[in-house]
């Protein structure tokens, strides 16, 4: 003690507690975010090398998934928040600004809470003491790291390439030192004819420049483009007034302090004060190879995007995963949202490589390409070429699917083509016609405006919520929105229907560029899960889970619960797999109440009338059930009964009492159910018909009905070729001939009318309610939940069905078998069951008087 | 000050599902979660007045029938990228007994 107290009053120990109290002050002034901080809370740290699309989009997942898992970090070497690199060539051009292309600004970090490294390149990577160490000193710990370092131009090493003026095609930095350049100089040229160097030729001649362009190659676009559609693009640029020196090979690059210009091989020569090379770009693994993580080409991850340190994830152009290396931003997205599962734990996003498609961001230039374009002796090549009108599409087909697309001039089918090409879709339904596009096939599933790019800003995309394609570009632009989802829930377009989905994505792609063709390979069924509908209902079948439970515990659903999307469907797929399973908290309002629930909250009921048919005492029951309980208003349906509106859903069950004693059962006109038999009279008294249409009609209805279905199901039975039933608009039609019936599936008088597809003909009634019974269960078997047979029958092919009823009889018995099981419960008619008091709770209000 | 109702059993209210109380201003939908919590939120959608009550629920949000808003029952706030709001009520469970509080 006494030495202590003494030591008060030596002068050097007070200078030294100064000083160290100083630097103490300081020190934590400057980790007052970071260090002192993040050791006090009990989150783990998160440190993000690269701020670039690759990593923030992998943040922004996480934030999605777990946004109080991490203390996050992000280092950026740029003086930037995150940019659209994409988007640079744009502003380039001046088409865009910086600000505009800017995903996350600096607010954007703060409300977040993440702490920005603007500015500080790491220098190292201590895995021992797991720590990041940027070049100005800042030190900082991580649990989780995550490498996002890019990639860099790939810089010729030509004699001289250290001149003034010469720069890659990568950042900011460029566009402002091309920018600068053009400001004083004339002529640039661009090494290199692939998709950066034409959008930095067309850039710079934007900018006032005069461009050429050198290429080894004797076509632009190599690794795109076939040798037609590469002349079509040379000669439209340089129409645009682009110069090209094809199979030129750069030997040296000549000047004193700055370029003066290239000495090619061939010995000839061009002037030049700019030269952009855009020869490539390699994957910037530096950091990480330092730091001793197993590196080829790029940062070796798993497909779970790890790299050989399981603390330590990598994604983007950096990262070489199963032996590729990807530089467009699809892959960079899918990559990121695997990383986020991973960093937030969930533990089972798996990136099995990405086939990717280009667009080139020249104005006024539509190409598009995918795949294998080249094709080889097993392929066949579909070919269109206009060459007045500029036009040029290229399909190439191995065993009818699409496996390459080159296209110039129209390019609004890319997506579609696109699509097909990833889902492996059989094209030999409407081969003939698939190079006209999409516009000319009789789609289900959308309107025939598929040319978004011509629509007009106030031409309305989605019908359900009047939404105009001006509104969803805006939204699009303005909001930085990327996906679908997105797009839905700020704009609500076609988050009602859907039907006019395929719009949004096209106007997506065509607002995005190429590089956002995102529709994603794999849709998961919804943000609950990354499980595709198929994928949901495999597992239930495989599993044999029971319930719902157990289907969303067994594979990792996000939220306990589920959401409105997912319980449906996956009630839908437990019922169809367990006919007497049903759980009325994950069905549709519709379905629970049986009746369909009105704007003002309302119920409506239709009673079954089979085949249409009716008798006056049937007619006298309705009257006075709508009498008793005063019904507003009542109407004939389009599929041949009554339907009574205006029901208060306290009166539902003692109506269905009364209905239920006359005979009635419920319609089902408020689920996804079998719906109705449409029939015609047929030869009991037409003249023209030529079977016993209603009766037919009566006896499908009767073996049909209760059947929950994917989607509504309607059928009809027309008793002559005249179609009086429109049988040929129905998910199930038969039109009676002389010598016995034709049927007919996948019509749809819905969104998108469109024409039954002829299945077969038979010859008696019994095969008729063998087939319907057989066709009804592979739909309900095979379809997505919400899918209605005209988009399954496009989305699986005709054939499909042909082989499963058609061609294997003892498949189809066995489908006619499961058919009969699955109604057994289907048919206890659930008005009755409910006017006896079942679920009798959602019926009964609770009346409470409160004392003011 | 809390003026607490009596309302119902729990039992009467379906895991996940809701039942709806009448008063002679307001109807209220009553929802049961997974873990017995209950929650109690005018029957009425901010967006365009849909049942709240025939709503799909999950977590502590309940999907309107008409429109497919998702509102929070915790906060009465429309969740995602839609705006608007709609009150929410205290409730408490004892003995089985519901109850419910008007006043705010």
């Amino acid at each position: 003690m006494y030495k202590y107290h003494s030591s008060y009053f030596f002068p050097l120990f007070w200078l030294r507690f100064y000083s160290l109290a100083r630097y103490l002050l300081l020190h934590f002034q400057q980790h007052l975010n970071g260090v002192l901080l993040v050791s006090q809370s009990d989150k783990q740290n998160l440190i993000l090398v690269g701020n670039g699309m690759a990593g923030m989009r992998t943040v922004e997942e996480l934030l999605k998934l777990e946004p109080e898992k991490y203390n996050i970090t992000v280092f950026g070497d740029e003086p930037y928040g995150n940019y659209n690199r994409i988007m640079l060539s744009p502003v380039l051009a001046n088409e865009k600004t910086l600000e505009e292309v800017m995903l996350n600004d600096d607010n954007w970090y703060q409300e977040n809470n993440i702490r920005f490294e603007k500015g500080k390149r790491v220098s190292e990577v201590d895995r021992v003491a797991k720590k990041v160490i940027a070049e100005d000193g800042t030190e900082l710990p991580y649990d989780k790291l995550l490498i996002a370092t890019g990639s860099t131009s790939f810089m010729l090493p030509l004699p001289g390439a250290d001149k003034y003026g010469v720069v890659g095609f990568r950042d900011v930095k460029d566009v402002d030192t091309m920018v600068e350049a053009a400001e004083h100089y004339k002529k640039a040229v661009v090494i290199g004819g692939g998709l950066l160097g034409l959008e930095a030729a067309n850039g710079l001649m934007k900018q006032g420049m005069d461009v050429t362009v050198v290429h080894i190659m004797d076509t632009l676009m190599e690794r795109q483009l076939d040798e037609p559609a590469a002349k079509m693009l040379q000669a439209s640029l340089e129409e645009k007034g682009m110069k090209f020196l094809m199979s030129h090979s750069t030997e040296e690059i000549l000047g004193d302090e700055r370029i003066t210009g290239l000495k090619f091989k061939d010995g000839s020569e061009i002037e030049a004060d700019l030269l952009v090379m855009a020869v490539g770009i390699k994957p910037n693994f530096v950091l990480a190879q330092a730091a001793g993580l197993h590196c080829e080409r790029g940062i070796v991850v798993s497909d779970t995007m790890q790299t050989f340190d399981p603390n330590i994830y990598s994604v983007g152009e950096c990262v070489q995963h199963r032996g590729g290396t990807y530089g467009l931003v699809a892959p960079l997205f899918e990559q990121a949202k695997v990383a986020a599962n991973h960093l937030a734990e969930l533990g089972y996003g798996r990136y099995e490589g990405t086939v990717t498609s280009t667009m080139l961001k020249v104005t006024g230039i539509d190409l598009f390409s995918a795949g294998d374009f080249h094709g080889d002796e097993d392929t066949d090549e579909l070919l269109f070429h206009d060459v007045a009108n500029g036009s040029y599409k290229k399909l190439v087909i191995r065993d009818n699917v699409i496996i390459g697309a080159c296209l110039y001039g129209d390019t609004i089918d890319g997506t579609w083509y696109f699509q097909m090409m990833k889902d492996g879709t059989n094209i030999s339904d409407f081969r003939n016609t698939i190079l006209f596009g999409q516009a000319h096939l009789g789609d289900a599933g959308h309107g025939d405006e598929t040319r978004v790019a011509s629509m007009a800003d106030n031409a309305e995309i989605c019908g359900c919520n009047g939404i105009c394609k001006g509104e969803i570009v805006s939204a699009i632009t303005e909001k930085k929105l990327f996906t679908l989802d997105d797009v839905r829930s700020h704009t609500k377009a076609s988050a009602s229907c859907g039907s006019c989905t395929g719009l949004v994505e096209s106007l997506l792609a065509h607002t995005l560029g190429g590089d956002y063709s995102e529709a994603p390979s794999k849709k998961p069924m919804c943000g609950c899960t990354e499980l595709t509908h198929d994928e949901v209902r495999q597992a239930i079948r495989k599993h044999g889970l029971k319930n719902h439970e157990e289907t969303r515990k067994t594979l990792a659903w996000k939220n306990d619960d589920g959401c409105a999307v997912c319980r449906q469907a996956t009630n839908y797929y437990l019922l169809c797999e367990y006919p007497d399973y049903n759980d009325p908290e994950s069905r549709f309002i519709n379905e629970r109440a049986h009746g369909n629930i009105q704007k003002d909250g309302s119920y409506s009921v239709v009673p079954r009338m089979f085949g249409g048919m009716c008798t006056p005492k049937d007619l006298r029951a309705i009257a006075d059930v709508a009498d008793k309980f005063n019904v507003p208003e009542m109407k004939v349906t389009g599929g041949q009964r009554i339907d009574m509106f205006g029901i208060q859903k306290e009166d539902l069950p003692s109506m269905w009492k009364d209905l239920s004693e006359a005979g009635f059962v419920s319609g089902h006109a408020y689920g996804k159910a079998m719906r109705t038999c449409k029939t015609c009279i047929g030869d009991s008294w037409c003249r023209m018909g030529t079977q016993d249409s209603t009766g037919l009609g009566v006896k499908l209805e009767e073996l049909t009905w209760g059947s929950w279905m994917p989607h509504k199901y309607k059928l009809a039975v027309s008793g002559c070729p005249r179609n009086c039933a429109e049988a040929t608009i129905k998910d199930f039609g038969v039109v009676c001939v002389d010598s016995g019936y034709e049927l007919h599936v996948g019509g749809n008088g819905g969104i998108k009318v469109r024409v039954t597809d002829y299945l077969t003909k038979v010859e008696t009634e019994e095969e008729v309610l063998e087939y319907a019974g057989a066709f009804a269960q592979f739909y309900r078997e095979d379809a997505h939940y919400l899918e209605r047979t005209a988009p399954w029958i496009e989305r699986v092919g005709l054939d499909k069905i042909k082989q499963a009823i058609l061609e294997d009889e003892s498949n189809r018995k066995e489908l006619h078998e499961r058919f009969l099981i699955s109604q057994k419960p289907a048919q206890i008619d659930p008005w009755k069951q409910h006017a006896e008091g079942v679920d009798e709770h959602q019926f009964k209000n609770i009346k409470i008087k409160v004392e003011a | 000050m809390s003026n607490w109702l009596e309302i119902t059993s729990l039992d009467s209210i379906p895991v996940l599902g809701s039942r709806v109380v009448e008063t002679d201003t307001v109807n209220v939908a009553i929802f049961r979660g997974k873990d017995d919590n209950v929650f109690a939120i005018k029957d009425e959608c901010p967006h365009k007045q849909g049942p709240l009550s025939q709503g799909i629920m999950h977590g502590d949000s309940v999907t309107c029938p008409l429109h497919n808003w998702k509102i929070s029952l915790t906060s009465g706030e429309a969740l995602g990228a839609d705006e608007g709001c709609t009150n929410i009520y205290d409730t408490k469970v004892e003995d089985g007994k519901v109850f419910l509080s008007l006043k705010k």
